[in-house]
This record gives structure tokens, C-alpha cells and sequence, in this order.
């Protein structure tokens, strides 16, 4: 994998949340119940034994602690730091009903997590050799769960991924307060670290390589492309200097340089989480003035509530009902957005727009999908440009299994962890049934 | 992979980590949960005469608002018929042979203990244990801890248990006793082949304010019960020690009382216990804290390059010694990392009030990292233990020029012993 540029923007943020001392993570952990058939554990998408690894961190067994996440979630570490734990494991933490502040469930994770690797590999061994492989299309956070759950039932693994580097979004689109890039790309190569995962990348399939050369090559493929390039409002100018889709800025700004200079106004159209993460950033780069362009009211944004207070706290303008109608543009580049102001309805006034000058406008209105791509492959279905499958990832074709957000339409890394460890299951029944039938 | 297996007196387990007799081996179904669980062994809820039970039967202490950092309890032996327990014990050896399966008993007669020591090994019993422990309603009719308390009576009962027992016989210890010593020495008279200790201690666990009765309620009474949980370890760590350390007692043994996690159950084995037994962690969490019990074992063991339990047991007893035998002339003062202090000022109110007034606010006022008077602190730990931040306060050996002595060899050999200190 290509090393990773050493004067990257992202690196003028720090940690968000900064991690624990062993005192602050005692603390904590002896302040969890152990609740019996845990709720945080149901909120966890990967289903964490949550009560577990917290007692575990209690009783100074950190690597027993790190174990009982990493058997659940071999991205726990990552997860940890990324994960929307407010509306996930701590929302639901029992003590939230009494009032009293929840558990800091991710802080304890990060704990147990980076103590565990600090020390070294994880501890896990591949299976005995099947004599089976699987192709995983991808190699984002859905295929790197899924490679490792068949590397431990015995299965060769080859990851086909078509930029640079492992991780996907993991390393080019997480906030770099909550993830820098060579945290989530360490974390790729400790998954790695079980061996007999074979990487290729640079490769975009199927135009560099056909899924008949992948089905002819593996008994089984899985495919987590994630999902594609940001969408455009179809204006005029689109292509101008000063406007970008907000994914492409953010991996920009994670993987090399962004350049801000003459940048006072900003300007983020959409309510998406995105949208919530690239306000901030923005504000991190030093952008004098953060503008957040949304059509509806600030209750009707799909973006978390935290995220949108951490950006006001950051003090992030918005511009509700808004709707971008033009493009103001000198010398081949944008110097402003004109913004037609909308009824609850989400429909236009008819008043004039107004104009919000601004030298950089990130586009955030949500990302396209890529479903096209298995066009081609017998059996395989998608719906909205996604690829359709059963909950362990099965699709029409008995030999395809799909997983994250190219499954469930973007969701979060701890979904494409689940779905790609499940789907690895799914793929081992397949293939020691297939063994069986051959013997 | 260090290797937990564990032998006790010839029951042998997957892990050191046994139910101890009480609710959670009140059943079959039970036992064969926590063996799933990770459970090592467990020593069947005491058999005998079955009982009738009151209601309430617990009381618990709480701590920073949580409940149970010490227990206690008015139950009495199994409730069950002894039919039922038999068959399910048969049940439960014929599923999981590896197990530990040890039955506690407790009756009156010598006819009574031929009986169902024949009936235990009948099920498959891997052991005996017998219960001369019981603090509260079984010593009031003659049994538990009336007999734990009279050597006398524990040698000639476990003498008919060796008689009549082809399997290993531990004799389960009452902690009600002024000196462990007699009992664990009458034990090994009578024949046993090990011990299991502590029982319960003798106790009132509260008063209910409003009622003005103890507890627990039982219709407007109450009656004393008997302590355990975590509160009680270091007077089940002292028993189990005191016996492990006498030259006189040669019999393996089982700890009980207190354990609620790894660290607990390594204190146990590293004092002499080879087998160790919980209860009351099991009743407030269940069995699945046995996943992280083998776990903290097998880390603490690769920690210390140690590959079998008989590596680890008894491993801290020569350092249990007498107070004659400690050097008197070993110095220490506590010293402040400044660096850590967050200026509570614990330490100093613990030293004025609590040990040698010498330990004082900074003079500097806009400072609040206390200072140390070296030429009055006696080293006596009190703000050590105060202190919330660990590692910020740490007992500094000082060289005082005197070679070692303690006490006893100032008695008889007149060794010089330093000034004392802060005894003005
Ligand atoms: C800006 C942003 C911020 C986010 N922040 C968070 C967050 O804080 N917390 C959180 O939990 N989630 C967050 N998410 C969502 C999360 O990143 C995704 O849900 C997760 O990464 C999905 O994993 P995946 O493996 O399905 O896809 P991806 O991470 O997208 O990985 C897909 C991989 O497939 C490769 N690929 C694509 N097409 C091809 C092809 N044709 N051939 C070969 N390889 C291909 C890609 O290069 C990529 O490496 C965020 C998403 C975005 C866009
Ligand atoms: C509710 C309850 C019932 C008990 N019943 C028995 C019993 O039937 N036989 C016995 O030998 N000990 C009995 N004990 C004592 C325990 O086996 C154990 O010796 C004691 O509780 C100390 O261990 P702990 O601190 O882990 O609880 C009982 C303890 C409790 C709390
Ligand atoms: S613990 Fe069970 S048996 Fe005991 S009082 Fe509660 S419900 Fe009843």
C-alpha cells in the first residue's frame, strides 16, 4: 500500500475526544451495572457484550477486554472512535433513565482497544487451509470484517480495491478529530496481521478486471464497493473552481492538501451528516465564516443533533429553507451562491433569492450509488442503486454476497463491520456445503 | 497457554474456580448452566434433612450507591428433596465427567452420614464436602457451625465420614472460631483429606430505621446471619493463610469467601489455596463473571512465566510471618509527586487528624501540593491510602544507617533498633 503523505491538511486537528487515563477508565468501568441482556448490547450493530469488556477493564484483564470487542467487531478500535455512540450503545444505556450520565462506552472501548493494540497483533489465528477463496470487491471497512471472519474459518482471501490504499471511507472520509487516516489504516493492517489475506490495489472492477475473471478465479465473491462520487445540484458552474462535492474535499483533506487561501465565506449545502462533518472541518482548516445551506428546518436535518450542536458551538452560521438556484462567478471561479428561499413545504416562495457570497461551496446533498457496477452479474438484483440481498448478505447469485453501504444505502462503519462478518458466515455455510457435496 | 487445571485433595477441575455451596448449586440445570459457563467445579447446595425457609432471607451493604459489598443471609441447607438433588447430580456427572462435582453434607447421626455418603457416590460424587459451618439455624439444632466449633466433635464426624467415603472428603471450616488452628488440625486428626474455608460469619447486616427491626424483615423479626461477599476476604484470606503457614497442618485447601473476580481468586491460591470457591459474586452477577476469572489467571500466569497452578499456590505464604519477625530498623516516608497531586489536600487532613500531624498545606498559599515533614513522617501509609490518584503518593524506603532487626532478635539477642519516630 502507498505510504501516506507525510504534510497532510488533516493533521492540524487533534482528538476530539482524547482517550482515557487508566484512572479516568477504571473510574468508568466500575461504574457499569453489568446489566443482564444489556440494551447497549441490542444497540450495538455488531452486538458487543458490552457489559463484558467494561468488567473485564474493572479487573485490570485489558486483554481479555480487547477480546471480547474484537471477537464481536474486529474494527473495535475504530469503532470506538468513530461510532455515533449517542444514538447507538450509550443511548441506551440503562442509566439514562435514572438521569444519570451514561456510561462512556466508546471512551472505554478506545481504552481496551488501544491498549490491546499497543501490544502487538491481535490475537487471532487463520482456520486450517480450506482449500476455498473468496474475491471481495472493495476494501472498506465491510470487506476488511468480511476477510478476516473467512480467514479464521480457513478460507484464501484476495481484497480488490480500487484506490491505494485499505480502509475506505475509514481512511479518506472520517472526521480527522475522530479518526486521522493512518489511525484507520493502521487498524487495516492489523486485520491484515492474521496472514493469507491477499491485497490488490488499484484495481476498479469491472473495468480493470471482469466479474466473470473474478467468479472463474474464487468460489465465492463479495462485493463492498460502498457507494459513489457526491451528487451535484445540476446547476450551471458546477465544474467551476470553488465548488467540490464534499466526500472528494474531505478525502482531499485527509490524504493531501487543501488549499483555503482567500477563502473568508464557505458555504455547505445540505443537513446530512456529511454535511455536519464538513461545517466543522471547514471551521478546523481556519475558514473565517461556516455557512450551513439546508432546505428544510433545522429539526428536519438528517444529521445527528450532537454533530449539528458541536458545530454551532464551533459558530457555524446556517441558512434554512434554502434552496442553491445559481452560481455567482467571477474569473472562472465562484465568488457566491444565490439561495431561493422556501415555504415549510420545502417549496419556493417565488421571492427573489439572495445572494451568499462565498469562495468555497461543498456540495453534501448525498452521495450517488453504484449498483450499476454489478450490471452483468447473473442474478443479481439492485433497488434505488443498491444491491440487493437478505439480511446475511445473500444475493440472487448463490456464489455473490454483498455487504455496507452499497447494501444498506449508507449507513455507518459499525453496520458495514456486522454485515461484512455476517455475510462471511453466510459465504463459510455456502462453501462447506459446497465441500461437502464435492466429497 | 498456561495450563489451570486444578487438583484439590484428588478432585480435579478444568480450572481452580468451584460454585461454592449455596444458591447457585442449588440444582442440576443450574450446575450444568455455569459449567457451560466456564465453571471449574461446583459443591452441590448442602444436603441433608431438606429445610423450610424464611422470607426475606438476605441483606446486603451498599457502597457509593451500590449494593452488595457485604452480604448476608439466614438461608439454611436445601429445601429440595434429596431424590431430586441425587438424580440431577447423576445427570449433571454423566454430561459433564471433566467437572468437579462435590457434595455438602450435613446430618445428625453416624447412621445419617453412612447413608448419604453411599447415596453421593451412588450420583457420582467427585468429593465430599462437609458442612461444619453454618452460622444460624442448622447450629441451633446441633449441626453446621455447633460442630465446626467443638474439634472435638469435627474429628470424630469427619472420622465416620473417612470411614464410610471412598472419595476425597474436604471438611468445610466455620470462621466462627476465636483460632482457625484447632478446627483445621481436628479436621486432619479425624482424617480429612482437605479443608474448604470460610463458612459465613456470624452477623447482624443492619437495622431497618423505620421498622426499627434487623435485617433481614422476616414479619416484624429478624434473626443473625451469616457475613460473606467481598467484605469478609481478608478474614477468609487470613484463615486460609493461617493454616496454609502451619508447619503442623499438611491437608490442601479450598479457599471461600470474598472472591468476586481474578485478583481475588490469585490472593487465595498464592496463600495456599489450590481450589478456590465463590458464592456471593455469582448471586449479584451470575456465572458469567467466570470468563474473565480464567482469563485474569491465564494473563496473570504468562505475566509471571508460570506454566502450572502448582507454580502459583502457596507462592506468597513464607512472606506471612509474625510481627516479631518484621525489621523494625526499615524506614519509609511519603513522598509527593507534584506532578500528580491534584491538591485535595486528603492527605493532609488524614495526617493531622488520623496519624502524625506531618504533612501541611504548602506554604505557598497559590500552591496546594502539600508538604512532607521527612523528620516526623513515621511511614505509616495512612495518606498513601487516602490519596485518589494512583502512584501520586509513594512510600520511600530511607537509609537510616541500622542494619536489620526485628523483635524478636532485639529480645534475644539485643539487636539495636533505630530512634523511634513522631513519639514525642
Ligand atoms: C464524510 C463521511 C463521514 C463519515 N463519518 C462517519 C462516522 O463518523 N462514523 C461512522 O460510523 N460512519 C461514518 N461514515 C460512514 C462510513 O464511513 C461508511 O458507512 C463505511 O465506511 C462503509 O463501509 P463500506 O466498506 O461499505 O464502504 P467504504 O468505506 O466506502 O469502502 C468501499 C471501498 O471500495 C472501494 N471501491 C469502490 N468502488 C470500487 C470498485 N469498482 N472496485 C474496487 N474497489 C472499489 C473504495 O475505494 C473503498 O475503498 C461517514 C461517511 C462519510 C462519507
Ligand atoms: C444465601 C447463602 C446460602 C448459603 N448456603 C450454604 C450452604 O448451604 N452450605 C454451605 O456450606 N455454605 C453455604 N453458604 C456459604 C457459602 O458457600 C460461602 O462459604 C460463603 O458465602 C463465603 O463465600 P462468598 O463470600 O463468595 O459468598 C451460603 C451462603 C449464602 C450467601
Ligand atoms: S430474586 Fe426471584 S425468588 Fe427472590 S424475591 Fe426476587 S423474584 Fe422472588
Amino acid at each position: 500500500m502507498r505510504p501516506l503523505p507525510p504534510d497532510r491538511s488533516e493533521l492540524s486537528f487533534t482528538d476530539g475526544k482524547p482517550p482515557l487515563s487508566p484512572l479516568q477508565a477504571a473510574t468508568e468501568a466500575n461504574r457499569c451495572l453489568y446489566c443482564s441482556d444489556a440494551p447497549c448490547i441490542k444497540a450495538c450493530p455488531t452486538g458487543i457484550n458490552i457489559p463484558e469488556f467494561i468488567r473485564k477493564i474493572a479487573t485490570g484483564n485489558l486483554e481479555g477486554s480487547a477480546r471480547t470487542i474484537f471477537d464481536s467487531n474486529i474494527l473495535g478500535q475504530s469503532c470506538a472512535r468513530v461510532c455515533p455512540v449517542e444514538v447507538l450503545c450509550v443511548g441506551d444505556c440503562v442509566y439514562n433513565a435514572l438521569g444519570v450520565p451514561p456510561i462512556q462506552i466508546g471512551k472505554l472501548q478506545r481504552f481496551a482497544t488501544d491498549a490491546a493494540l499497543a501490544r502487538g497483533p491481535l490475537p487471532y489465528a487463520a482456520g486450517p487451509d480450506s482449500g476455498r477463496s473468496v474475491g471481495l470487491v472493495g476494501g472498506g471497512p465491510a470487506s476488511l470484517a468480511c476477510a478476516h471472519r473467512l480467514r479464521r474459518f480457513g478460507h484464501r482471501v484476495t481484497i480488490y480495491e480500487a484506490r491505494a490504499q485499505l480502509g475506505g471511507l475509514n481512511v479518506t472520509g472520517i472526521a480527522p478529530y475522530k479518526l486521522p487516516s493512518a489511525d484507520g489504516l493502521a487498524e487495516a493492517e492489523a486485520v491484515l496481521a492474521i496472514g493469507g489475506i491477499d491485497v490488490v490495489t488499484g484495481v476498479s472492477v469491472p473495468t480493470d478486471l471482469s466479474w466473470a475473471t473474478l467468479l472463474d478465479r474464487h468460489d465465492a465473491l463479495f462485493i463492498g464497493v460502498g457507494l459513489g462520487p457526491d451528487s451535484r445540484l445540476g446547476l450551471e458552474g458546477e465544474g467551476l473552481r470553488g465548488v467540490m462535492g464534499a466526500v472528494a474535499f474531505i478525502e482531499q483533506m485527509k490524504l493531501g492538501q487543501v488549499n483555503l487561501r482567500g477563502v473568508q465565506t464557505a458555504a455547505v449545502v445540505g443537513g446530512g451528516n456529511t454535511a455536519m462533518d464538513a461545517v466543522r472541518e471547514l471551521r478546523g482548516l481556519g475558514v473565517p465564516d461556516v455557512v450551513l445551506v439546508y432546505r428544510g428546518d433545522e429539526a428536519g436535518m438528517s444529521g445527528y443533533r450532537h454533530e449539528w450542536e458541536g458545530a454551532r458551538k464551533l459558530g457555524v452560521r446556517a441558512a434554512f429553507r434554502r434552496q442553491p438556484v445559481a452560481f455567482e462567478v467571477a474569473e472562472g471561479a465562484v465568488t457566491g451562491l444565490r439561495l431561493a428561499p422556501l415555504g415549510p413545504d420545502k417549496r419556493p416562495l417565488g421571492v427573489d433569492p439572495e445572494l451568499l457570497p462565498a469562495q468555497l461551496v461543498l456540495l453534501a446533498i448525498g452521495q450517488g450509488t453504484l449498483g450499476h457496477l454489478v450490471e452483468g452479474l447473473d442474478g443479481v438484483q439492485t433497488a434505488r442503486g443498491r444491491v440487493v440481498a437478505d439480511a446475511a448478505g445473500r444475493t440472487g447469485n448463490p456464489r455473490v454476497f454483498v455487504g455496507g453501504d452499497c447494501k444498506n444505502g449508507g449507513k455507518e462503519v459499525v453496520n458495514a463491520v456486522a454485515e461484512g462478518r455476517d455475510a462471511a458466515v453466510a459465504i463459510d455455510e455456502l462453501l462447506r456445503r459446497a465441500g461437502a457435496e464435492v466429497a | 497457554m498456561p495450563d489451570i487445571s486444578a487438583n484439590t485433595a484428588g478432585i480435579r477441575s478444568p480450572n481452580p474456580f468451584w460454585l461454592a455451596s449455596a444458591p447457585p448449586t442449588n440444582s442440576g440445570p443450574q450446575i450444568m448452566r455455569a459449567f457451560d459457563a466456564g465453571w471449574g467445579g461446583a459443591v452441590w447446595k448442602t444436603l441433608g434433612q431438606p429445610i423450610q425457609n424464611v422470607s426475606s432471607r438476605f441483606g446486603a451493604i451498599p457502597w457509593g450507591g451500590r449494593n452488595g459489598v457485604g452480604f448476608n443471609n439466614i438461608e439454611l441447607i436445601t429445601d429440595r428433596p434429596l431424590e431430586s438433588n441425587f438424580r440431577e447430580m447423576a445427570e449433571v456427572k454423566k454430561r459433564y465427567p471433566k467437572h468437579a462435582v462435590i457434595a455438602s453434607l450435613m446430618v445428625e447421626t453416624r447412621e445419617e452420614w453412612k447413608e448419604i455418603i453411599k447415596r453421593s457416590e451412588d450420583a457420582g460424587a467427585d468429593g465430599l464436602e462437609l458442612n461444619f459451618g453454618c452460622p444460624h439455624g442448622m447450629c441451633e439444632r446441633g449441626m453446621g457451625s455447633a460442630v465446626g466449633q467443638e474439634p472435638t466433635v469435627n474429628a470424630r464426624i469427619t472420622s465416620w465420614a473417612k470411614e464410610f467415603a471412598t472419595v476425597p472428603v474436604l471438611v468445610k471450616l466455620t470462621p466462627n472460631v476465636s483460632d482457625i488452628l484447632p478446627h483445621g488440625l481436628a479436621a486432619q486428626a479425624g482424617g480429612a483429606d482437605g479443608v474448604s474455608l470460610i463458612n459465613t460469619i456470624k452477623s447482624i447486616i443492619g437495622v431497618d430505621l423505620d421498622t426499627m427491626v434487623p435485617r433481614p424483615l422476616v414479619n416484624g423479626r429478624s434473626t443473625n446471619g451469616g457475613y460473606c461477599g467481598v467484605a469478609v476476604r481478608p478474614i477468609a484470606l487470613h484463615m486460609a493463610a493461617a493454616l496454609a503457614r502451619d508447619p503442623r497442618f499438611n491437608l490442601p485447601i479450598s479457599g471461600i469467601g470474598g472472591v468476586a473476580n481474578w485478583q481475588h481468586a490469585v490472593e487465595f491460591l498464592l496463600l495456599g489455596s489450590s481450589s478456590v470457591q465463590v458464592c456471593t459474586e455469582v448471586m449479584l452477577r451470575g456465572y458469567r463473571i467466570v470468563e474473565d476469572m480464567i482469563e485474569g489467571l491465564e494473563g496473570y500466569m504468562r505475566k509471571h512465566q508460570i506454566e502450572t497452578l502448582d507454580g502459583l499456590v502457596g507462592r506468597a505464604v513464607p512472606a506471612y510471618t509474625e510481627w516479631g519477625e518484621l525489621d523494625l530498623n526499615y524506614e519509609t516516608v511519603a513522598k509527593i509527586d507534584a506532578n500528580k497531586c491534584i491538591g485535595c489536600q486528603l492527605c493532609v487532613t488524614a495526617c493531622h487528624d488520623g496519624a502524625h500531624q506531618c504533612i501541611h498545606p504548602n506554604p505557598d498559599g497559590s500552591l496546594r501540593v502539600p508538604i512532607v515533614d521527612e523528620s516526623e513522617c513515621v511511614g505509616c501509609n495512612l495518606c498513601q491510602i487516602v490519596c485518589p490518584v494512583e502512584g501520586c503518593i509513594t512510600m520511600e524506603p530511607v537509609d537510616n544507617g541500622y542494619a536489620p532487626a526485628t523483635w524478636n532478635l532485639h529480645l534475644t539477642e539485643d539487636a539495636a533498633l533505630r530512634p523511634k519516630k513522631g513519639s514525642h
